[in-house]
């Protein structure tokens, strides 16, 4: 079924209702039905980002895929916390092997369920964004040009969360982790590095690539749906906030993936074969701001004489993606 | 059949007669022509029902063959030098997880100083990973290897390298028997996983095991090398059943029963070692030798028994444990307990230096009149060493060494002593 453009006008939150919607029409996690892949009783901290992304993310491939689904994972948070055993909290077949070689043993995976005529078995290879923008790089971008059939989806929070809050390539600039101190006279991370994997995914002619975030529920369900639908090299890079690691309360995780979208900070679009084919407009813009000052990751910017120049750098890397990927409807706003 | 055949050529037809159903690729030499040979035969459709895999490195070959393996495919690659270390990780990891992955090891070298030659610093690096390792003398044996690799893996559920050493068997041209496609599938049946991936049964595999299990998983581990010292000499029976030849086991000596000195070496040099045995007891020398194909786990027992009669012991190392020595001699210190002999450790054929017949003779004529040091290099030279070592001495910025050796050696203009 297409999904369908229905707007909806509840005050502050602009989340959907599921009960707004027809039973068919309800995310999958509104489904009693629900495989809850991840299931509870898991590790994670309170208001963890990344379990939620996994719940989400897998509990869509399963009902995309009929629930025939194998999760390669990398090492990481989501392995640690899901997997003390007896306890394991997967409810589907779940291989961990190494930090750096999920997308590879995935790629393994998805060769033997070929040999063996299992081509109703979908392979999914995740791993946060330092087992997927750093160590596993290498066998990420393997798996991509081969378009091997695996969807990669990366939980991004930003930094080495199980280790300790180290950066990582996917850290912002000016912010504060145990490798990024806040000293000196550029505190945090630095400004000009890092890298951008969705667009680095697209470079490599893919057939999907998406970003999608634990606050925007539907939309990442649908871009889950999507990806499953098609088959070669596949890549959803979902933003999961550490309430730990971006020193931010536990109640806030979806509040402030919210507003890393409508600043224009975390853009969500999608890309076919390397081209954008569509992106999340903005409804509410807010300033960088609002989204910055509940973390104590960027309480640095924010001292007796606020980091106005930082600030202002930061703020022009959002509009920079407001108008590359176009997240203002230009019609309403211009 | 027999045939005229490069020894990558015979491993490649051996490996496709096991019908593997995942093979990961990269190249290295001296094992690439392995994996080519595997490809031609996967493209042209000689070898169906096999997925063949180009991969970005070593590192993801083995952890393709890792994901293959664990949901229930036969896998194989193939490997040398520093692709093995760069795989390191993952071939911890595969032992770990129990998934019996058959790889072939091209011994090389490993740098720096870079060195494509043959020696077995490559897979001595990896002995104690928890892979079952085994050392081929003739390149029949090392087609012949794959076929009982395969059966031990699968059986044990414990992933094995068969160790080929480069070019001296990878890229030799011999007379090899390759069996045929009956044989091999009356001797291999197909792989049954002991673990699988499978959503219609969803396990975890690879969790996070803490002190409470670790040692107990380990110690299983170890459990299943001590079954291995029994099935292996078992496959290696009902291979020479199958197929009519003597090929694996722990280990095979030669003229050893009445031996007072037992030549212990792994691999091919073994065929030169039985040379200078011949020309030695044709002079009247109470020599033989005791080579070893299971370097893992390591047939302490055997050779005990070998041993036990002798009083003098040669080992050719073709590694070195730098700073202390040879890692074969200290492997053998567990089998010598309660026997008195002379033991000799010999570091020989480093980076691909020729083993000579006349440089083993000699070696074991002065062995026999007890006149070597407990450590010796063989055919080292000296004067390029001390040459070295004093333009050291004379200046603080004396150089990269490896560079300065080779212009000693090339009889360059440089030479500030």
């Amino acid at each position: 079924m297409e999904m369908q453009q229905i707007k909806f006008y509840q005050t502050g939150t602009f989340t959907v209702g599921n009960r707004l919607l027809d039973a068919d029409q309800r995310s999958v996690q509104a489904n009693m039905e629900r495989t809850n892949s991840l299931n509870s009783g898991h590790r994670a901290c309170q208001g963890c980002g990344e379990a939620l992304g996994a719940r989400y993310a897998i509990d869509a491939a399963m009902r995309a895929a009929n629930n025939q689904v194998i999760a390669c994972n990398a090492t990481g948070c989501l392995e640690v916390f899901s997997t003390p055993y007896p306890e394991t909290s997967w409810q589907i077949p779940w291989i961990h092997s190494l930090f750096g070689n999920a997308a590879a043993v995935a790629t393994g995976v998805a060769a033997a369920m070929k040999v063996k005529g299992r081509r109703d078995v979908r392979v999914i290879a995740q791993g946060g964004d330092g087992g997927t923008t750093d160590i596993g790089f290498g066998c990420l971008s393997g798996m991509f040009e081969r378009n091997d059939d695996v969807l990669y989806i990366c939980y991004d929070n930003e930094a080495y969360m199980n280790t300790g809050v180290q950066r990582s390539s996917a850290t912002p600039p000016a912010a504060r982790t145990a490798t990024t101190m806040a000293l000196g006279p550029e505190p945090g991370n630095a400004f000009g590095q890092g890298k951008n994997v969705p667009l680095i995914a697209m470079a490599h002619g893919i057939p999907y690539v998406a970003t999608a975030s634990v606050a925007y529920l539907r939309d990442l369900e649908e871009k889950v749906k999507r990806a499953m639908s098609l088959s070669g090299a596949r890549y959803i890079h979902i933003l999961v906030p550490c309430p730990l690691g971006w020193g931010a309360q536990p109640s806030d995780t979806i509040k402030l993936a919210r507003l890393a979208v409508e600043t224009g900070l975390f853009p969500l679009f999608e890309a076919e074969h390397g081209e954008v084919v569509g992106s999340t407009r903005i409804r509410r813009r807010v300033p960088v701001e609002e989204y910055l000052k509940p973390q104590k990751r960027f309480a640095h910017l924010f001292g007796k004489t606020p980091a106005v120049g930082t600030l202002a750098r930061i703020q022009e890397m959002a509009d920079r993606n407001i108008r590359k990927y176009r997240l203002i409807d230009e019609r309403r706003h211009g | 059949m027999l045939k005229q055949t490069e020894g990558s050529h015979a491993i490649a037809e051996c490996v496709a007669l096991c019908r593997p159903e995942v093979i990961c690729a990269y190249p290295i030499t001296p094992q690439t022509h392995i994996v080519e040979g595997l490809g031609e035969m996967v493209k042209g459709g000689d070898l169906k029902n096999c997925e063949f895999i180009n991969v970005e490195s070593e590192f993801a070959a083995l952890s393709v063959a890792i994901g293959a393996s664990a949901a229930g495919a036969r896998t194989y690659t193939a490997t040398a030098s520093q692709g093995l270390l760069f795989m390191a990780e993952a071939v911890y990891n595969a032992a770990g997880l129990g998934l019996p992955i058959v790889m072939t090891i091209g011994n090389r070298a490993i740098g720096a100083p870079i060195n494509i030659w043959n020696d077995h610093t490559d897979s001595m690096s990896m002995r104690d990973a928890g892979w079952i390792q085994l050392y081929a003398e003739t390149n029949q044996e090392a087609a012949d290897l794959h076929i009982q690799a395969f059966r031990l893996a699968e059986e044990l559920s414990i992933p094995v390298m068969v160790c080929v050493d480069g070019f001296i068997l990878t890229h030799a041209y011999e007379r090899i028997d390759i069996p045929t496609q009956e044989q091999v599938d009356a001797y291999l049946p197909p792989f049954e996983p002991r673990q699988v991936l499978d959503p219609r049964e969803p396990v975890s595999i690879g969790a996070m095991v803490g002190p409470e299990a670790f040692m107990e998983v380990r110690y299983l581990a170890h459990h299943k090398q001590m079954r291995a010292l029994e099935l292996i000499p078992r496959l290696s029976a009902e291979f020479r059943q199958q197929f009519g030849r003597d090929s694996g086991g722990l280990i095979r000596t030669y003229r050893a029963g009445d031996a007072k000195t037992i030549v212990v070496a792994l691999g091919s040099v073994n065929g030169t070692i039985k040379d200078v045995i011949d020309e030695l007891r044709d002079e009247g020398h109470a020599i033989g030798a005791a080579s070893i194909c299971s370097f893992r786990p390591f047939p302490s027992e055997a050779l005990h028994e070998v041993l036990s009669h002798a009083k003098r012991l040669v080992v050719i190392e073709k590694s070195l444990a730098v700073g202390i020595g040879g890692i074969v001699s200290h492997n053998l210190r567990m089998a010598l307990s309660g026997i008195s002999l002379h033991a000799y450790t010999v570091v020989a054929g480093l980076g691909g230096r020729a083993i000579t017949k006349a440089s083993l003779r000699a070696l074991f004529e002065r062995a026999l009149r007890d006149d070597l040091e407990p450590l010796t290099f063989l055919d080292l030279n000296q004067a390029a060493i001390n040459r070295e070592l004093e333009r050291e001495k004379a200046q603080r910025r004396s150089g990269p060494s490896a560079e300065n050796i080779l212009r000693d050696i090339a009889g360059g203009t440089r030479s500030a002593i």
